[in-house]
């Protein structure tokens, strides 16, 4: 039973064949038997769960239930939960209880989405491997000495090992769809301004989406019709009428035009890895959609300008964390000053002071132009692309990620290596489209996904071809034993 | 750009971020090698591109000046590392 799809469960529930509550015990006995090993929660709510599984049972026996009532959620621990502990993978908030809730995580609870606890990340969503975490490590649930992925490693580990039934994310440069990638999952980053960032801890502003980590394209059109539009608290939150994601699911592909970036296969790419792709592009095709050769001249550039732009937004993102108002506040400080350089020196792990870092150069007197500037302009490049190529197809595909699941501390120890990590998926961020990851084949026992690229707001296109993909192969639907 | 021990502390200064002495020539080399990744930017000719700040080049939306949250400084300060009657507390700044 818990392995099964959203869509699946909510038609379990609606025939009573199980309630709501006894899908949150069997998910919180299957969360204490195995996230000791697989560290992917950081808190667990059990007892407020099962009071909204009561709640959601008594609504469903009134008849108001919708698809998501009952539905047992983890939300990645960046999100504010109201007298919740919101960590954000940080000693610096070790001990931060949100005042309130954020946009994403109200919209579920309304839908009667039954929060499990919070999942662990990356520090301040900082990471490709979930290994920046104060927490510690989560481990890969098809293969425990590999990482997940990150920034969202531990939603995507319970997703994938079955510790609840879908899970929120977010995504500045890769991270919904690169743990989706590594645990075999559906990861869709939305447009950005689709989703509110309304109580959603900020990295970088202006590339931060929150999305679903689902087993399936349809769970994840489930999830987008909670948490997808206008909400004025977030003041970048794009004003669209009520959009349903299911609508289009089931769309014939025929005359669909996908675009293969050629920067994107070349002789680099993994063999494996491309075979693997071919044979995704081949079942697409036989779906009615035809291929042609688009070209992302400037991909190459997305890391470096991502790498001043992001870190840049971060430094005056994270200024507010100062050991004054909420958070860490180091020992005995000497003076103010003292205070603040000891308190984010201590609060902070070492890649966030890295990025923080990086930005207050990049920003400073005298670097401005070289850097910021300079990454502005190569983030108009990058769009420029991608308009182009949406000028001949409806959408682009590629690689999620160069390959499979590494190993717990392969990479830890270079940043810049952790960072070519996104190399295919950061300049979605750039350009504010949506993307979105979805299982493509399985190399020596591990999962990998495939990535779909699409112009602004065609979230639903993208979910109709991941559907038709699906519908037509089974990868979504291995689960790994744990 | 290679940084050095003295551009480290300059810049750790500007974030209020504490640097322990025996970690600043490997915090020097890890920045210099992600700058080092940046310069490629500096390979591309850009003069007649202007910067985007914002995925669609979209503005700033406004509300109307108007009060919108109720005042909630006592459930906010629970959370605070040290208050005193409604103040957040800090080491003294004028003596």
């Amino acid at each position: 039973m818990l392995s099964k799809t959203v869509a699946e469960l909510a038609g379990a529930l609606t025939r009573k064949e199980v309630s709501a509550r006894e899908l949150t015990q069997a998910y919180l006995d299957r969360i204490h038997q195995l996230n000791p090993a697989l560290n992917a929660y950081v808190t667990i709510t059990a007892e407020q769960a099962l009071a909204q599984a009561d709640a959601a049972d008594a609504r469903r026996a009134q008849g108001n239930a919708g698809p998501l009532t009952g539905i047992p959620i983890a939300h990645k621990d960046i999100f504010c939960t109201r007298g919740v502990l919101t960590a954000c993978g940080s000693h610096m908030l070790h001990n931060f209880i949100a005042p309130y809730d954020a946009c994403v995580v109200e919209r579920l609870e309304q839908a009667g989405a039954i929060m499990l606890g919070k999942t662990n990340m990356d520090e301040f969503a900082m990471g490709s491997s979930n290994e920046t975490s104060w927490f510690g490590p989560v481990r890969n649930p098809w293969d425990q000495a590999r990482v997940p992925g990150g920034s969202s490693g531990g939603s995507a580990a319970a997703v994938a090992a079955s510790l609840c039934a879908m899970a929120t994310g977010t995504d500045t440069g890769g991270s919904i769809r690169q743990p989706a990638s590594f645990c075999g999952l559906t990861g869709l980053k939305p447009t950005y301004g689709r989703v509110s960032r309304w109580g959603m801890i900020a990295f970088a502003s202006s590339l931060d989406q929150a999305g679903p980590l689902t087993h399936s394209a349809e769970d994840a059109a489930l999830m987008m019709n909670a948490i997808a539009g206008t909400d004025l608290r977030d003041s970048t939150c794009l004003e669209l009428p009520f959009e349903d994601f299911t609508a289009q699911l089931n769309q014939p592909l025929s005359g669909l035009r996908i675009g293969l970036p050629r920067e994107h296969f070349t002789k680099d790419l993994n063999p494996a890895v491309q075979a693997i792709l071919q044979e995704a592009i081949r079942q697409l095709e036989l779906l009615g959609a035809t291929f042609k050769e688009v070209t992302l001249p400037n991909n190459y550039l997305s890391v470096p300008a991502y790498y001043v732009i992001a870190p840049a937004e971060a430094s005056a993102n994270l200024s507010r964390f100062d050991g004054v108002r909420f958070g860490y506040r180091c020992a005995n400080p000497a003076n103010l000053d003292d205070l603040y350089k000891r308190s984010r020196g201590e609060g902070f792990g070492d890649e966030v002071k890295r990025r923080i870092m990086v930005g207050t150069y990049a920003l400073s007197a005298g670097y401005y132009d070289a850097y910021y500037i300079k990454a502005q302009k190569i983030r108009r490049l990058i769009k420029q692309d991608f308009d182009l190529a949406f000028n001949e197809v409806d959408l682009i595909l590629g690689p999620t990620s160069p390959h499979t699941a590494f190993k717990l501390g392969e990479k830890v120890s270079d940043p810049v290596t952790m960072y070519l990590e996104d190399i295919y998926t950061i300049a979605v961020n750039l350009a504010g489209l949506p993307g979105m990851s979805l299982p493509a084949g399985m190399l020596n026992g591990l999962p990998i996904g495939m990535q779909l690229v699409g112009p602004s707001l065609s979230e639903s296109r993208l979910l109709n071809v991941a559907h038709q993909f699906q519908k037509n192969t089974d990868w979504h639907t291995q689960r790994p034993e744990v | 750009m290679a940084l050095d021990k003295n551009d480290v502390e300059k810049i750790a200064h500007l974030a209020r971020l504490q640097i322990n002495d025996t970690d600043i020539t490997e915090v020097a080399q890890r920045i210099s090698n992600i700058l080092g990744m940046i310069d490629q930017m500096q390979s591309v000719d850009t003069s007649a591109v202007s910067a985007m700040a914002h995925p669609f080049d979209a503005g700033q939306r406004l509300r109307a000046d108007q009060v919108t949250e109720r005042n909630q400084r006592d459930y906010y300060q629970t959370i605070a590392p040290a208050t005193q009657d409604g103040l957040y507390l800090v080491p003294r700044v004028i003596e």
